[in-house]
């Protein structure tokens, strides 16, 4: 190991590679901001760029891009709750409300620290437990993976929804359904289109984000003007704050990080499972690390809230790189376009990587650890400049979100029945937002539908129609009963509501 | 029985989980696929269940705090008017072209959000949509139909 890591860093510290390195975090940090543009887009625009140079030097770029999407992504939640990506979903919990209390520094403080402090724990994790971690993630099974986004969903319905939980739920399931419009994944069947032929590919992932979060929450706020409550918001969205983080919010931090990098970086290795799953289920678990009086903060501020799915998001993207290095297996959407561009340099990944291409390997793995670094030293200095966005007026800041988010979706499908569908999608929405139904149940379970759908077909086509995969598997069974234990606490904290 | 709002969501959304369920059944399979253990409707089919139930639950389970919503205290004008203007941008903008119709459309929300500083609407509206759009189309190299730039000889 001691020799790869010097093969990885001879290669990684070449002038040329900490250029890349600087460049795509620059530029990554740049699109992963605007939303719409999340690292997918950044690193498949980087592909046909990427082929000028050596893979090792092409995928340093593509992990510079990556990890510096994902903090782009982190800082339109804080500021604009508009997640480009669904890794930062749950980033914008805690830390949009940060910003409207006027702290939209501190919250990028923040979320810069704990991505560089879980991006580096977790590579350091995978610097060590790569090659016995891969076997772990070879043990889920199918009905493991249905299980474990089971979990996912009932988790975030019980965590985000401020004691609402079957409001949640329903959310939960409206997600799933508009999952499941378009072809079937094996059959092509088409489902619920219509005959509608822009509906056979389904809704976009993006269209759907958009629409719940960024055009409902630019609509949100023109609709509640008016109200007092509204009003202080705004007034407050203006100040950009402090951006030193004090001593209590430090201990915190400390606290949360290293917890979180663990979650982060397991769940990240699963393959499919990804910084989505990753950065709920650390928001759901991390609200259950603390005291009842920090709880009450969760959705309203919390350092312990932002700094847990920061944490985890990031070391869910070092994870994925697990299952892709060692088993060609992606982790997420955006290491499958990785592995996508590692096939056309004509790297086929999996375990033999280690012995026939030693250098990519251990010089992206040590190109990780200089790209945090180096995301870090771009990012910090540059949060006042970046927070002023928020200095924007309402009367031209909600045209410009609303402006980024229809031209999200005309460039990814040039059609305008996909804005018609954006604009119906954030009216219902944003009626919904006023009746507090939360949105990010809604979103999980749309990004997970369809893996979930796969999942579940496999497992009862083995198990020949029968339900009792749930319970066969000893791994089935603990995520399962995780699940019902979540559930019937759930039951029993409205009971003794009622009865208050 | 008090019927609020939430209530008469959830009574949509278990007529619409119903529809949806209707609409699952009578998805066409194929026939070798008819009676296996998973096909492309089964899924589909236990969605359906799923909204009925959880809506269902909701409509027959007391409120333990009721939601207020302040409708006089709500801008509705305004943001009927920002979802026809978006509905508009979305009309045109295969039509006339990306430039203009975005440019169009910037300038009318800001118009229709109260700003009257005509300077500021220009700035921030026709040069920055000719920038933005040099950024996707000259450097990210994502091709943007314009048939207005086209008949004015701007764009090849």
């Amino acid at each position: 190991m001691i020799e790869g890591i010097l093969i990885g860093l001879k290669t990684a510290l070449t002038f040329q590679n900490i250029f890349m390195v600087m460049i795509g975090c620059f530029f990554g940090t740049i699109i992963g901001m605007l939303p719409g543009l999340g690292p997918m887009t950044a690193i498949a625009l980087m592909i046909p760029i990427t082929y000028g140079f050596d893979p090792a030097t092409g995928l340093i770029l593509m992990a510079g891009v990556y990890y510096g999407a994902v903090f782009g992504g982190s800082t339109s939640s804080i500021l604009l709750n508009a997640p480009g990506v669904p890794g930062t979903v749950a980033t914008s919990f805690d830390g949009y409300p940060m910003a409207q209390q006027g702290k939209a520094g501190k919250a990028l403080a923040i979320a810069a620290w704990s991505s560089f402090a879980g991006g580096t724990l977790a590579t350091i994790y995978l610097l060590f437990l790569a090659p016995s971690l891969s076997k772990v993630s070879l043990s889920f099974r199918s009905p493991d993976y249905f299980a474990l986004m089971i979990l996912g969903l009932t988790a975030i319905a019980a965590f985000s929804s401020k004691g609402q939980f079957i409001k949640a739920m329903m959310m939960v399931v409206l997600g799933l359904m508009l999952a499941s419009v378009g072809q079937d994944s094996l059959s092509d069947i088409t489902r619920f289109t219509f005959n509608n032929m822009n509906l056979t590919d389904g809704i976009s992932f993006v269209l759907v984000v958009m629409a719940t979060f960024a055009m409902s929450e630019a609509l949100t706020i023109i609709l509640k003007r008016n109200d007092p409550s509204a009003v202080a918001k705004q007034v407050s969205l203006t100040e950009l704050g402090s951006i030193k983080i004090n001593k209590e919010e430090r201990t915190q931090m400390l606290k949360a990080i290293p917890r979180n990098s663990v979650i982060g970086f397991l769940i990240g290795v699963l393959p499919g499972a990804g910084a989505t799953i990753a950065s709920f289920l650390a928001y759901g678990m991390e609200r259950n690390f603390v005291s009842d009086e920090e709880k009450e903060k969760f959705g309203k501020g919390s350092v312990h809230g932002l700094t847990a799915p920061e944490t985890a998001n990031n070391a869910a993207c070092s994870g994925a790189f697990v299952p892709l290095l060692t088993l060609g297996i992606p982790g997420s959407g955006t290491t499958a376009v990785m592995l996508g561009a590692l096939l056309g340099f004509g790297i086929q990944p999996g375990p033999r990587l280690y012995i026939t291409n030693p250098e990519i390997f251990w010089s992206v793995i040590m190109s990780m650890y200089i790209g945090m670094v180096i995301l870090l030293i771009l990012n910090l200095p540059l949060i006042p400049y970046i927070a002023r966005i928020l200095a924007v007026p309402k009367n031209y800041l909600i045209p410009l979100i609303l402006f980024f988010s229809i031209t999200g979706i005309y460039v990814m499908s040039f059609n305008n029945f996909d804005i018609y569908l954006m604009i119906g999608i954030a009216v219902v929405a944003t009626f919904m937002r006023l009746y507090d139904f939360p949105m990010p149940p809604l979103i999980l379970a749309f990004v997970l539908g369809g893996l979930m759908e796969e999942n579940l077909r496999r497992s009862l086509l083995i198990s020949d129609g029968s339900w009792d995969f749930l319970w066969n598997r000893p791994l089935t069974a603990s995520i399962i009963s995780v699940t019902i234990l979540i559930v019937s606490w759930q039951v029993y904290k409205t009971l003794k509501n009622r009865k208050i | 029985m008090n019927i609020n709002t939430t209530k008469i969501i959830s009574l949509l959304f278990f007529i619409f989980s119903a529809l949806y369920l209707y609409t699952a059944y009578n998805i066409q399979v194929f026939s070798f696929d008819e009676n296996s253990p998973f096909n492309a409707k089964t899924f589909p089919i236990y969605l359906g269940y799923a909204g009925m139930f959880f809506s269902g639950l909701k409509i027959i389970l007391p409120e333990a705090n009721t939601i207020k919503v302040d409708h006089k205290s709500l801008e509705y004008k305004k943001t009927a008017i920002l979802v026809l203007i978006a509905i508009i941008y979305g009309f045109t903008i295969l039509r006339v072209g990306y430039f203009l119709t975005t440019s169009l459309f910037l300038a009318s929300s800001y118009y229709a959000l109260g700003e009257r500083r005509w300077l500021w609407i220009f700035l921030l509206s026709f040069p920055f949509v000719a920038l933005f759009m040099y950024l996707l189309h000259g450097v990210l190299e994502i091709y943007l139909r314009d048939p207005f730039l086209k008949l004015i000889g701007v764009m090849g």
